[in-house]
């Protein structure tokens, strides 16, 4: 196993902050989980740990930014969203400021922490704020380029970060361009679009599946939510004519809604959403969850098949 | 205080972290740091202080408690199960998918959680909220919560220490776990929250500083605060954090840790030890 997620992310931090002394790093005592230590050590007068105060820190991100710093605040989802959603709706977005607000923990990954830090609605919070771009990386190669494009991007950012674990989806610098979704596999049945860590893999495994019952199922990895890759979801309704959305989030608000949303207006096609569905957190193993909300690859096989029968 | 009544006590404090350290050891990881340092205050409020009834949980007449640094549940749970609210197996299910014992308190999940907490700073408004709805339906019952030092970063934390006063909520009584700890470090270096007395003084309410593992001033200090009429009272303890468990007191390390069976093996036969020095 590579690096973790979060290393990734502190390392291109630091690469980048080598080169650009407007990065800037906030945290409110989750910097051993958001794992920047290494920059703090690195930047000590970059970094700024507010303690446990996450809309002080969103305010005082944007307060950097106002005066062209380029903040990344991050906290657990829960918190990075719920929290803070006011200070990041006003005074960094509303305010038209450049700030990069790091949400990690996402959905099932809280496990045992349990239904109170179980996000399964930040990014239906986050779709709702003009001009924010909503980014979640599926593995450590897009991590890295994602984490490069969004401090290149001048405008406020929600970045929706696994921390724990590795793997690799993508060969080493393969490019990628915010807002643009990545086809890793293609197929003539479905469409599965997937978002993140868990997800996207989870439909890879899916897709096997479908092989195997004879389904050519091809896999999306939307690694930007907002704005949507429109050109490429309305292109691959037509091609394949069914489409199934795979998010460690709710059904509503998020991936699921938003490519909903565009083809009921664009092209109109069969569709099933896999997530929770109206469901809070809640605590167990990663395993348990995934069975228990039924993002897992059957399920996403399951409803592939069901929404393939109903043309 | 009796030398009896604090004999009782302490076996029962201990008796309370050898549960919980083997709740947390049975998974294997959990919030060790923050559970140990509130168990005497726990101890002394669910064996001297409160009014509780393990068989009918929500009984009107109880009195209350908002334990609203949630990840620290596990150690209530212990005195929960200790008090009847539920059997003793319960506490080998923490965090187990479908448990009824959840890291965080769910006042849904667990019988005698009075709130849902875990998302920190929230919890000392509930419990302005349950003091305002026992006054007004004239219950004699006392509101109790405990906040951590570094929850008390969190700014609801004070618009609550604003509103208590305001309202003269008397029959609420908070205490903050001052182990000077937080997830990054110590609370000094990364938001000092002192002066913490002169703060909540100014802020109106009845304030006191004691040592939080000592029952003698605990005792001292929540008689003092049902005294105290017209304001609501928070008595602050100086605790060390992971007290009791070798491999986490007071040491940073200890807020969500790893619990081998070693380290449990460990503090298991040092609390046994105690024991015997009683
Ligand atoms: C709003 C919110 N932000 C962050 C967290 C994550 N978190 C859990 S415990 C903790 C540190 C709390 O420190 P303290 O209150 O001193 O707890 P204790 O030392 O008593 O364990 C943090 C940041 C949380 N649970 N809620
Ligand atoms: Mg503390």
């Amino acid at each position: 196993m590579g690096k973790d997620m979060r290393d990734v992310y502190t390392e291109t931090l630091i690469e980048l902050a080598e080169k650009d002394d407007r990065i800037c790093v906030l945290e409110a005592d989750l910097m051993n989980a958001t794992g920047t230590r290494p920059f703090s050590q690195r930047f000590p007068e970059r970094t700024f740990d507010v303690g446990v105060s996450e809309a002080d820190m969103v305010g005082t991100a944007s307060g950097l930014s106002a005066e062209g710093k380029i903040p990344f605040a991050a906290s657990f989802s829960t918190f990075a969203s719920r929290r803070v959603f006011d200070q990041f709706f006003l005074s960094a977005n509303y305010a038209r400021l450049n700030v990069k607000l790091v949400g990690t923990d996402p959905g099932i990954t809280a496990t045992y922490n349990g239904g109170t830090h179980m996000s399964f609605e930040d990014v239906g919070m986050m779709r709702l704020i003009p001009d924010l771009t909503i980014v979640e990386p599926s593995d450590i190669v897009s991590c890295a380029a994602l984490v490069k494009a969004v401090a290149r991007h001048s405008g406020c950012v929600y970045l929706r970060m696994h921390r724990k674990g590795s793997q690799e989806l993508y060969p080493a610098d393969t490019e990628f361009t915010l807002g643009k979704g990545c086809v890793l596999r293609d197929g003539t049945d479905v469409t599965l679009i997937a978002s993140g860590f868990v997800m996207v893999p989870e439909a890879l495994r899916a897709a096997e599946l479908l092989e195997k019952s004879g389904i050519s199922a091809a896999v999306i990895d939307m690694h930007t939510i907002k704005p949507l890759d429109a050109e490429l979801v309305v292109a691959y309704a037509k091609k394949t004519g069914a489409i199934v959305t795979c998010e460690n989030h709710q059904t509503a608000g998020g991936l699921g809604g938003a490519v909903a949303e565009l083809l009921a207006e664009e092209h109109p096609t069969r569709m099933g959403r896999i997530g929770s569905q109206e469901r809070f957190g809640q605590v167990g193993t990663f395993e348990y969850l995934l069975n228990d909300y039924r993002m897992d690859a059957v399920s996403i096989a399951e409803k592939a098949e069901n929404v393939i029968k109903r043309r | 205080m009796t030398q009896a009544q604090m004999q009782h006590l302490s076996a029962k404090a201990r008796e309370v972290r050898i549960n919980t350290l083997k709740s947390i050891g049975h998974l294997g990881i959990g919030h060790v740091g923050g559970a140990l340092s509130i168990v005497e205050v726990l101890t002394y409020l669910y064996y001297d202080a409160m009014t509780v009834h393990p068989d009918t949980p929500r009984h009107p007449d109880r009195d209350r408690l908002v334990l609203s640094k949630g990840h620290a549940g596990p150690a209530l749970y212990s005195i929960l199960a200790m008090k009847g609210f539920f059997p003793m197996e319960w506490l080998y299910t923490l965090n187990v998918g479908g448990t009824r014992l959840p890291s965080h308190c769910d006042r849904n999940l667990t019988p005698g959680i009075d709130m849902t907490t875990g998302s920190l700073g929230q919890g000392l408004s509930a419990a302005v909220g349950i003091a305002l709805a026992c006054r007004m339906d004239k219950r004699k019952s006392t509101v109790y919560a405990i906040i951590g030092d570094g929850e008390s970063q969190e700014g609801q934390v004070w618009e609550a220490a604003m509103t208590a006063p305001m309202f003269k909520l008397d029959n609420l009584i908070a205490f903050t776990d001052f182990n000077k700890m937080q997830i990054d470090g110590k609370t000094a270096d990364i938001m000092n929250i002192e002066k913490l007395e002169a703060k909540w003084s100014a802020f109106g309410w009845h304030t006191q500083r004691i040592n939080g593992h000592d029952f003698a001033e605990l005792d001292k200090a929540v008689a003092a605060a049902r005294e105290a009429s017209g304001t609501p009272s928070m008595i602050i303890l100086d605790t060390i954090k992971g007290k009791g468990c070798p491999a986490a007191e007071n040491k940073v390390s200890s807020h969500n840790m790893p619990l081998s069976a070693d380290d449990l093996e460990e503090a298991l036969s040092a609390l046994t030890a105690a024991e015997g020095d009683a």
